[in-house]
């Protein structure tokens, strides 16, 4: 996984409140096996008219918007299915970053293992980035993960609370499963302590 | 002494390392798989050349993708390919898999039970949000990401930040005509889409006592819908009497040793909860949701509420995008609905005792000419148990289609959607824009009022059925 430090990047404003994860990405879109090419259908419903032409008004269609990497929106953002192709699509689209008041929890995991980073900061907060974004497109925003700071160059500065180690993995990069597996020891003793009635009965 | 609830007793006994300043690892003690949210995972072992450490602990099954008519051929490409993936990938790392073709097939979280998989005590994963419904055995089941669903394959084991306490108690006893369906409705139209986030709620109280364990598994299914990050009932007789003897329950020694475990979950008298929410069951009502996710939700008897009478800024946009995806113009009556099609099914309402009460509703009866009515088993076990019954009679004679088991028209990924502008009554879960098919129109009841809809035309009353 790609590290996380540093971002500076043009803001798209999602101003909605629980933006789930079907919206994100539409079912009929995760039949694929792989990982990665579902950026192309990110906010599918929003984006596209029904006849397949881009929505107009939709803000990841409007030139000002190009190349955003910071994605700002309501309060319990990532609601519902748990589906990682919703980051997947994000990070594939371009979004590195996602600012809410509130995540839902599973999206929040999903966001860390794939190295795009979740920002919650208080309601009045987010909605002042999103006037931001939306009065001037092509606004930009700082996240420094190192010292939890999100600024712009006119004065708007916070600081973001983020757990030590969830921190310390999107700085470096790391694998969740390669640290468990230097556990095998304690996992090994846990499982010799298991009751036997937990292992499924033979049929 | 130290009193603990439900969850707390299950996750101290779960805690493989809990190193300072670190999420837990805590272990799991069953792995459902299917096929939508775990091909990349298992490519991922493949790339590092790790194998499953305990496919004895895993099950996989299809549910997402298949077709619930002409199954046997996929014709979706894509979709096939996902389906074969999942048989290939089964049989490379030793999973058992409950393909198309055996009659243990069925939607993830209605098989789990039903074969005897789920029980008290455990913690269980799937790579699916509803996973919630296995807690209405007293089990900590949760959805997780694809990543995690590697994980847990590669290590057995969940990396977890300790979740938050919730106590949901509904008191006393539910009026007649309100079913499972309407207490989680009206439970998330309480408490809000986001009211859980970061907790696992333990439903309690008089009303969810008195509840099957098919009713049980409807709450605990919808706990994703308020945020949580899990939902979990206590064992208690129900629990024991509906898993003993199924296929995976354990058996002789071990059932007496399993069961006397159980006994000793149920949260202790005086623990504490990191936030208590309080229901009365008495004014619960049969619930339809008119808007575009579970908590925009009225009564039956009530109208299409007007955004204008919200006090948030943000919650009026939001009910107004909803209602204009919905079209629909506030202050109309919810009873004066009229509907196109009746979807019931999915991992919330489509156990056996959904259908026997869904037929109880329709016997005899016709479903309105304006409607197109389909049921859709949550299992083959469930489709056989019920042609047993003669319940698959009952629902074609009044026009119904009885289809095969699968998730169906609860998402949109197989041929079951709906057509843009196509309105539904539907006993599933989740009425998000587009989540039947694209410009779909969705609103959630209970399986009885989706059968009264469907003969009627548009939503009544069942306590004037």
């Amino acid at each position: 996984m790609e590290p996380f430090k540093r971002l500076s990047g043009i803001v798209a404003p999602l101003p909605r409140v629980n933006v789930d994860t079907d919206q994100i990405i539409p079912a009929q879109f995760m039949k694929r096996i792989e990982r990665t090419g579902y950026g192309q259908f990110l906010f599918n419903s929003w984006r596209y008219l029904p006849d397949g032409s881009p929505n107009p008004d939709f803000v990841l269609n409007r030139a000002e918007y190009e190349g955003a990497s910071i994605l700002v929106s309501g309060r319990n953002f990532g609601s519902g299915s748990s589906r990682e192709h919703a980051v997947w699509a994000l990070h594939d689209y371009g979004i590195r970053c996602v600012i809410t008041p509130k995540f839902a929890d599973i999206f929040y995991n999903n966001c860390i293992q794939n190295g795009v980073l979740p920002v919650a900061l208080p309601e009045d907060r987010v909605q002042e980035l999103i006037e931001k974004a939306e009065r001037k497109p092509g606004y930009r925003l700082t996240v420094n993960l190192e010292n939890q700071t999100i600024y712009d160059s006119e004065g708007f500065e916070d600081a973001f609370e983020i757990e030590p180690f969830i921190r310390e993995r999107l700085l470096r990069g790391l694998d969740d499963i390669a640290m468990t597996l230097e556990e095998e020891d304690e996992i090994a003793a846990f499982e010799r302590k298991r009751p036997s009635w937990l292992e499924p009965a033979k049929s | 002494m130290n009193r603990q609830t439900l969850f707390e007793k299950i996750w101290d006994s779960h805690v493989v390392h809990e190193p300072r300043g670190k999420p837990a690892l805590i272990y799991v003690d069953l792995h459902l798989i299917h096929e939508v949210t775990s091909p990349q995972a298992f490519e991922g072992l493949r790339l590092s050349g790790r194998s499953v450490r305990r496919p004895d602990l895993t099950v996989a099954t299809v549910d997402h993708n298949v077709p619930t008519i002409d199954r046997w051929f996929i014709k979706d490409e894509i979709s096939r390919r996902q389906v074969e993936a999942l048989k290939q990938n089964a049989d490379d790392f030793g999973v058992r898999f409950y393909g198309i073709e055996s009659d243990r097939q069925g939607i993830v979280h209605v098989i789990g039970p039903e074969l005897g998989l789920t029980r008290p005590g455990t913690v269980i994963v799937c790579g699916d949000s509803h996973t919630s419904t296995h807690g209405a055995f007293g089990a900590f089941a949760l959805g997780i990401g694809t990543s995690e669903v590697e994980h847990v394959l590669a290590t057995q084991c969940l990396v977890q930040k300790r979740p938050k306490t919730m106590e949901v108690r509904v008191d006393g006893a539910l009026p007649r005509g309100v079913t499972a369906k309407d207490v989680i409705l009206g439970i998330i139209g309480s408490i809000g889409v986001d009211g859980a986030v970061g907790h696992v709620i333990e439903y309690t109280g008089e009303a969810i006592r008195t509840l099957s364990m098919e009713g049980r598994m409807t709450v605990c299914n919808m706990s994703i819908e308020a945020g949580a990050r899990a939902g979990m009932i206590a064992p208690d007789e129900t629990t024991i009497e509906y898993l003993e003897g199924r296929e995976f329950s354990p058996k002789g020694q071990e059932w007496e040793a399993a069961v006397a475990e159980w006994q000793r979950l149920p949260t202790d008298e005086g623990a504490r909860f990191d936030k208590t929410v309080v229901i009365s069951a008495s004014e619960l009502e049969p619930y339809v949701t008119w808007g575009t996710n579970p908590g925009m939700v009225v009564p039956v008897t009530g109208r299409v509420p007007d955004p204008k009478s919200l006090e948030s800024e943000s919650d009026r946009t939001a009910a107004e995008q909803a209602l204009r995806y919905m079209d629909l113009t506030p202050d109309i009556p919810i009873q004066d609905i009229a509907i196109d099609r009746v979807f019931i099914g999915s991992c919330t309402n489509a156990r056996i005792a959904d259908l026997r009460a869904a037929a109880g509703i329709v016997q005899g009866k016709q479903v309105a000419a304006t409607v197109q009515a389909m049921v859709v088993p949550g299992s083959t076990q469930v489709k056989i148990q019920a042609e047993e019954e003669g319940l698959d009679r009952v629902f074609t004679d009044a026009g119904f289609e009885w289809r095969e088991a699968g998730c169906s028209m609860c998402l949109g990924m197989n041929p079951d959607v709906l057509q843009p502008g196509e309105r539904c009554a539907s006993s599933s879960n989740r009425n998000f824009e587009g989540r039947q098919g694209k410009g779909g129109r969705t609103h959630l009841v209970s399986p009885q009022m989706a059968a009264a809809a469907a003969i009627a035309g548009h939503f009544v009353d069942i306590r004037d059925w």
